[in-house]
């Protein structure tokens, strides 16, 4: 009985909003004027104007992509959102200076804490912009540069645009054109050759008002030889309508180099959250998307690597939880396009009362290519039996000395896995918690502990309510 | 009858006119036959060419698929007819034959006559349609395309004039199989062949569609469709043996019907055809049933071997397990795309699916999309895609006993192919594949 409850103390973490007044705010709806507005908020060169109302124009020419992704897309209404809100331009570089209500959402969510704790670096985002970012001083003696997307295109042209918009360009999907055409906020971070930044640096994006759409855009480059783990976390206040969070992240891997990129996603219910993923391997580097969708209506995400350089090697590890009225979209992109290259993917889904996850994967290997491996391994577990799970991978395999392997499998927890623990003592709620649990063990044991634990419980409580 | 040697008119191409044309010339056909191909004709003409852009299209090659270069196929020469008669008798142990060449019937060998009084029918649909009107009223095209050829489904059922109807009563059991020969003849020509099995209850048959071309070079046009109802506690065996030329471009629905406690085993094998679309829709209705799904393909030089298939699990306590595997040299494509959908009912299903693939060429393509739907928990289901090549020390070890390299090729290409062909359980059946499969590698 005390299940329902702590369900939803847990849900509801991030639920809550504050009355903000805010300076600076683009209206409702969408239009060239919109982007102008951005644009002019920021006072941005004149190529990204040109950048972005290019990339108006490719997201009105798309269509939906409805004739693969689910209808659920058509509830989305473009005209009904607000794209820019914001109450200042510069991000606060001290707690201190935080307004008092922000700083009041973040310190809820346990943001300073965290940064206390463990973290090199955290940027913090309300609404359209950072509100508060800092980093530790040795860092950017090293010159590690971590600051937002405005900032990092202003100051450091020379260093993002050889490589924004280049992973995923603009008409890389219809999300893709949307947020290139009003992003706003998100990380920009350069770590220098041979840097490798120990502790992670972490970004957390919050939705406050109603209505509103935030595109975050983040772009990451890791030298030759360098290292960095970046971690995001997402929440949002339960409004009565839906809100969209379309994000566009690109990872850059240079010759030698590792990015990890790991992502807890808890966005409130009414969440529609569209995000485009993807990295670029050079020569013997390494990318690792780690993702975790806990949240939203709707998650359509798919993290990729192109292994672009020899010997690059590209990871996707991927956990799922689909509740009631949850779709989480989920799955993962391998584009090989260099001899030798290695990919893996790992993704595991748990489907809960009406719960619908979806695997999606490509796995790409062009002739002329030698050496190349992949392994995917999907499998999905089914709690209730109105769960539903889908897999849909996509595997093109050409060259020389290429093999490819994929493999599913979807379950149930076992009558017997429950008898044999309840017999031991357990409850039943314990019971299927520790098999659940036991399921995706492999995998929640890469993320960093304070994740992983919460990840533990939140399953936990999932799982207390849904045996019957 | 004069048509038949005129100059082949342009209302024979299959544009607008042809059609008219092709109801003028079949009179005969009996009225609700006439209405639903003349629905299907509307359809054909309305419903949208494949394009990439169609989930059920992901990767094929969408540009050779036009069909108005082609003509429905005239009556063959005395000589050629004969020569193919002479070349349908592969299978020598047989409860029955039909030899189609063109669309026309060449020639057949009837059931026994204790076969024929326990009321099994097998005839040629020329007949059927008048002597069993009843029968293909219910069954004929009865069934919906699911994976993406409704409009060569439509065409079909349009200018389809002759086939197979295959109808085993309740408890009778057949032990030696039934074959179809299906011959193309003619540059350009459309050949239109149909199969339709319905096993009655307990009933028990074997049957094997050959598909061929007169001569090696010349482009034709093959849309066939097959349905196999197996009634409860049925078992049915299935052949399809697709070794049109090269040249051709071929289309072939097969939609099998598994009622409850059915046995299902169906066996394709591609070989031929320059572009092949193959859509197996497996149907599992009834409880207890098991479906087992197998195919076999040799690609070379530019071939593009295109399957699609669904295995709809509308049942509980059921069974299919689906395994195709695709032998790729010089340049040939495959596309696998297998879907098992498990409706939220069907608790205690086993579904499972793999595809295999081994690449002889490194220029050579395969595509795997092997998907799950599933809406019910109680399930075990699981797929597999893998692509490969040759093992180095498989074949090092048999270059070291002497074996030339193109032997020792075969040889492996046999030993992946082995798990699937020592599953038939008619020796000389197995024996026609293999001779199919060994043909050709040794040509390539």
């Amino acid at each position: 009985m005390s299940t329902e409850t702590a369900i939803n103390i847990d849900r509801e973490k991030g639920n809550f909003s504050y009355d903000t007044q805010y300076e600076y705010d683009a209206g409702i709806g969408l239009n060239e004027g919109v982007v102008n507005y951005i644009a002019d908020v920021k006072s941005e060169p004149d190529w990204v104007r040109k950048f972005r109302l290019k990339a108006l124009k490719v997201f009105w020419s798309k269509p939906m992509p409805t004739h693969w992704a689910t209808k659920d897309l058509e509830n989305i209404h473009f005209d009904k959102f607000r794209y820019y809100l914001s109450k200042g331009q510069q991000p606060s570089r001290s707690w201190d200076d935080v307004p008092a209500d922000v700083k009041e959402t973040f310190e809820r969510l346990g943001i300073p804490e965290q940064e206390r704790a463990f973290l090199a670096g955290v940027e913090a985002q309300f609404d359209s912009e950072a509100a508060y970012s800092n980093m530790k001083e040795e860092l950017s003696k090293e010159g590690v540069i971590f600051v937002g997307s405005t900032e990092g295109l202003k100051e450091h042209p020379e260093i993002f645009r050889k490589y924004f918009g280049k992973v995923i360009p603009i008409g890389d999907n219809k999300f893709s054109a949307l947020n290139s055409a009003v992003f706003s906020g998100g990380s920009f971070i350069y770590v220098p050759p041979g840097v490798k930044v120990k502790q992670p640096l972490q970004a957390y994006f919050r939705i406050n008002a109603e209505n509103f759409a935030q595109f975050e855009r983040t772009l990451i480059i890791a030298d030759e030889g360098a290292e960095v783990t970046y971690m995001e976390g997402c929440t949002a206040p339960k409004f009565e309508t839906t809100t969209l969070h379309s994000a566009v992240v690109e990872l850059v891997a240079l010759k030698g180099a590792k990015i990890q990129y790991i992502t807890v996603q808890n966005w409130s219910a009414n969440v529609f959250n569209l995000v485009t993923k993807r990295g670029l391997a050079g020569e013997d580097s390494e990318i690792k998307w780690i993702d975790c969708n806990i949240g939203s209506r709707l998650t359509m995400k798919y993290p990729g690597v192109i292994l672009k350089g020899r010997r690059a090697r590209g990871e996707v590890i991927s956990i799922a939880l689909a509740g009631d009225g949850q779709h989480q979209d989920t799955g993962a992109k391998m584009i090989h396009a260099a001899d030798e290259t290695t990919s893996n993917i790992i993704a595991k889904s748990i489907s809960v009362g009406q719960g619908r996850s979806t695997y999606r994967g490509q796995v790409y290997i062009p002739k002329h290519l030698k050496g190349c491996r992949n392994n995917t391994e999907c499998d999905a577990l089914l709690i209730n039996s109105n769960s539903r799970t889908d897999t849909y991978p996509a595997i093109t395999v050409r060259g020389n000395n290429n093999s490819v392997q994929h493999e599913a499998s979807v379950s149930k927890v076992s009558a017997e896995q429950i008898f044999y623990l309840m017999q031991r003592g357990l409850s039943e709620g314990e019971a299927m918690s520790l098999t659940v649990n036991g399921f995706i063990n492999d995998l929640v044991k890469q993320f960093p502990m304070e994740y992983s634990v919460e990840l533990k419980r939140l399953i936990d409580l999932e799982m207390e309510g849904s045996v019957g | 009858m004069q048509s038949m040697i005129t100059v082949k008119s342009d209302s024979e191409f299959l544009s607008e006119a042809v059609f008219d044309h092709f109801l003028t010339r079949h009179s005969e056909l009996p009225q609700w036959l006439v209405k639903l191909k003349q629905q299907n004709w509307v359809d054909y003409l309305a419903l949208p060419a494949p394009s990439r852009k169609m989930e059920t299209w992901r990767f094929a090659n969408v540009k050779g698929l036009g069909v108005d270069t082609f003509r429905l196929a005239q009556p063959l020469a005395v000589e050629e007819g004969q020569s193919l008669i002479e070349r349908s008798n592969r299978l020598k142990n047989t409860s029955g034959k039909l030899i189609f060449g063109n669309d026309d019937l060449l020639a057949e060998e009837e059931l026994s006559e204790d076969l024929k009084a326990k009321g099994v029918i097998f005839e040629p649909l020329e007949r059927a349609f008048a002597q069993h009107s009843e029968i293909l009223e219910e069954f004929f095209m009865a069934q919906e395309s699911a994976l993406g050829s409704e409009k060569f489904a439509a065409l079909h059922t349009a200018l389809n004039r002759n086939g197979t109807l295959l109808f085993v009563p309740e408890n009778v059991e057949i032990d030696l199989p039934l074959v179809s020969y299906h011959w193309a003849q003619g540059s350009e020509s459309a050949v239109f062949p149909h199969t339709l099995v319905i096993a009655k209850d307990n009933s028990k048959v074997t049957f094997v569609d050959v598909y061929g071309a007169h001569e090696k070079d010349s482009s034709q046009l093959a849309c066939g469709v097959s349905t196999l109802y197996a009634g409860p506690g049925a078992q049915v065996e299935y052949h399809y043996l697709q070794n049109w030329n090269e040249a051709s471009l071929s289309f072939n629905q097969l939609t099998t019907i598994a009622q409850r406690d059915s046995n299902i085993r169906a066996f394709g094998l591609n070989i031929g055809s320059k572009h092949a679309r193959n859509e197996g829709h497996t149907i599992i209705d009834g409880p207890g049933s098991n479906a087992e799904l197998f195919s076999l393909t040799v690609a070379h030089k530019d071939q593009e071997i295109d399957q699609r298939t669904l295995q709809s699990h509308n049942a509980a306590n059921a069974r299919s397990n689906l395994l195709f595997k695709n032998a790729l040299q010089d340049t040939s494509k495959t596309i696998f795309s297998g879907l098992i959908k498990v409706a939220e009912e069907a608790q205690q299903t086993d579904a499972y699916q793999t595809n295999r693939n081994l690449l002889l060429s490194p220029l050579a393509e395969a595509n795997s999309l092997p998907g799950l739907e599933i809406l019910a928990n109680d399930v075990k289901c699981s797929h597999g895609a893998a692509t490969g090549q040759i093992d180095d020390n498989e074949l090092f070890y048999l270059l070291s006993r002497g074996i030339s390299k193109p032997a020792a090729q075969i040889l492996l290409v046999f030993a992946f192919f082995e798990e699937i062909l020592e599953k038939m359980e008619n020796e000389e059946l197995a024996e026609f594949h293999r001779e199919l499969i060994h043909q050709k590698l040794e040509n390539n």
